[in-house]
């Protein structure tokens, strides 16, 4: 009897041992915020292009995380990318127009979301629908713009090539 | 010319004896597993045997493990000037191989030999004949309990080898090698998904399935005899390697 005691403590033991280990890589490692109560709000920004922005990514202001992103969906009536965000609940007083906007984090870091504070007197409610936002780049975009851009400005003052 | 192809068909024909009796085998264990539950007591004993007792040794391996591989890591992410990914590399790499196909093998040589000699010596000293003379099924009274209790620790054991591997990148890597502790925790944070959690997990027990069920196998039917007892305990390690490594890949392929 006694030794089957001694069994069952060191098992209960390894049992708890091996879920506080599943606890800590699920919510020490991953990037998921779990909480008892979910005291957040929502918002919505609707982006012509995304980019590379994922589900999970942060939401900042001033480089403080107050949110994520929670989910991306396609908008078949608008023709736009519909992000949700969930703000945490005590960030509320975030002006209502204020603007969205997709940044890249470091030169190879994932995409995150911006929200620069407007003046408005009101702020965001669950539900409302952020009006100014300003979409990701696309590397590609800015190479093809600024080639085009010299290509116009080569024209003008004739090519270099031709110059010589 | 005709003897080396009939070698060979024999043992080819060997070797489908054996997955077949080993699939029948499976679908007993698995058939009797209802009635075990029923006996709590028997599994937990075998929970403590087959994972409290492999705790030392996967603890150990694991902070070994995480240590070279925060020296590793270091010293190639240091040539591209990017040390705070070393928080990333480590913990998908232990999450989605490294954790789970290590804590197997170890499983397999710790607690996977232990069964196998354990009823391999059971068969040899007629016990397990004894328990059906006195009409107790040494299936529900021995082998399953055995199954379930390392089907049940191998998942714990491969969380708990991940966690203080984790533990040991961090102190080579952070404490040892200057790694700023801040970027190293939130670039793991920005790239480990809850899926590559699970995907460790998930290997895990089907690793655990798999290497309870080849040692209890090979032990129960071993030949009754101390050379069968050693044989059995030797394709126990060797089979459960193979198959887990070749699971591995199988589950790699489903889930990527």
């Amino acid at each position: 009897m006694r030794q089957s005691r001694a069994i069952d403590v060191s098992t209960g033991l390894f049992v708890l041992l091996g879920f506080a280990a599943i606890m800590f890589l699920v919510t020490q490692i991953t990037n998921r915020e779990y909480s008892w109560r979910d005291d957040s709000y929502r918002l919505e920004a609707q982006f012509e292009n995304v980019g590379g922005l994922k589900a999970g990514a942060p939401v900042s202001m001033s480089g403080v995380t107050i949110g994520r992103v929670e989910a991306i969906g396609y908008d078949m009536s608008l023709f736009k990318a519909v992000v949700t965000l969930r703000i945490d609940a005590r960030y509320n007083q975030i002006p209502n127009d204020s603007d969205a906007a997709i940044f890249t984090a470091g030169l190879l870091g994932g995409q995150y979301i911006g929200i620069t504070p407007g003046n408005s007197e009101d702020t965001y409610r669950d539900g409302d629908s952020i009006e100014f936002v300003q979409d990701a780049i696309v590397l590609e975009k800015l190479i093809s713009k600024y080639l085009f851009s010299q290509a116009g400005k080569d024209k003008e003052s004739g090519t270099p090539a031709a110059q010589e | 010319m005709i003897g080396l192809l009939g070698e060979l068909m024999a043992s080819l024909h060997g070797f489908l004896e054996r997955v077949g009796a080993m699939t029948r085998f499976a679908g007993r264990v698995l058939w009797n597993v209802p009635a075990t539950l029923v006996r709590f007591r028997l599994v937990v004993e075998q929970v403590y045997n087959a994972g409290a007792l492999s705790l030392v040794i996967i603890m150990t391996c694991g902070l070994f493990v995480g240590m070279v591989l925060g020296l590793q890591g270091h010293d190639l992410l240091e040539r591209f000037g990017s040390e705070e990914a070393l928080g990333t590399g480590a913990a998908l790499s232990l999450l989605k191989e490294l954790g789970p196909v290590v804590t197997a093998l170890l499983f397999a040589g710790r607690a996977g030999t232990a069964l196998a000699s354990e009823l391999g010596l059971m068969r040899a000293t007629d016990q397990l004949s004894a328990m059906e003379i006195m009409a107790v099924d040494p299936m529900r009274r021995v082998v399953v309990p055995r199954f379930l209790g390392g089907a049940i620790a191998m998942p714990l054991l491969t969380a708990i080898f991940i966690a203080i591997a984790l533990y040991g990148v961090q102190l080579i890597g952070v404490q040892v090698l200057g790694v700023d502790q801040g970027q190293f925790w939130s670039q793991m944070r920005g790239a480990v998904e809850l899926e590559d959690v699970g995907e460790g997990l998930i290997k895990g027990v089907v690793f655990g399935i798999a290497c309870s069920l080849i040692a209890v196998f090979e032990g129960y039917n071993a030949e009754p005899t101390a050379e069968g007892v050693g044989r059995a305990t030797t394709r126990t390690v060797v089979i459960s390697a193979v198959v887990t490594l070749v699971l591995d890949y199988i589950l790699t392929a489903l889930m990527l």
